[in-house]
């Protein structure tokens, strides 16, 4: 195999980690990148929205492919990564469709996701160095 | 928590705070950037509160 190769294999296999680990932990690949600042807003910021959105009623979607904005919500809330899985496992996220802030709650989880996946793709975008 | 116009106000002001730190890298770049996001987001809020009122729901 030619050096050139296995070292771009290595770059790849580097970036597909540091993608994950960024998902995972909001704010881990900035960390990872040396830009701690960035990553400690990203760290306390996003997971804090996404506890609110619990604490508000939301409800974590489930992955219904019948219905498809149910499904396309359930993959925003596991944008959040571990948290999502976190809050799963503890039993919250059910949400209360009867709760005033029932909707502000989804809107913060979903929010949250999404934000996480921005954060992820720009953490990619630090790592090529285009930023 | 119930108030609409605080769960607002938080939400804007947690988007504005991520949008503001990945789009800036400087530092006083960020609180510009940040704080006319956080205002576009409540100014916006108001207006179209207001515009909404009269129609009947």
């Amino acid at each position: 195999m030619p050096a050139t190769t296995a070292a771009e294999e290595t770059q790849t296999g580097w970036l597909v980690l540091l993608c994950l680990a960024a998902w995972a932990v909001p704010g881990a690949g900035h960390l990872w990148l040396g830009r701690r600042s960035k990553g400690l807003v990203f760290l306390i910021a996003l997971p804090l929205m996404f506890a609110m959105g619990l604490a508000l009623h939301g409800r974590l979607f489930p992955f219904d492919v019948s219905e498809w904005l149910v499904c396309l919500a359930a993959v925003a809330d596991v944008g959040i990564g571990l948290p999502y899985f976190i809050a799963k496992a503890l039993g919250y996220g059910g949400g209360d469709v009867r709760a005033v802030t029932y909707e502000y709650g989804n809107a913060f989880l979903i929010v949250a996701g999404l934000l996480n996946l921005l954060v992820v793709i720009d953490a990619y975008d630090v790592a090529l160095g285009r930023k | 928590m119930q108030s609409h116009l605080l769960l607002l106000t938080v939400f804007a002001f947690f988007v504005s705070l991520v949008f503001a730190v990945i789009a800036k890298d400087d530092w006083h770049e960020q609180l510009r950037f940040g704080s006319m996001m956080f205002g576009g987001f409540l100014l916006s809020a108001l207006v179209l509160g207001w515009l909404m009122y009269p129609i009947p729901l």
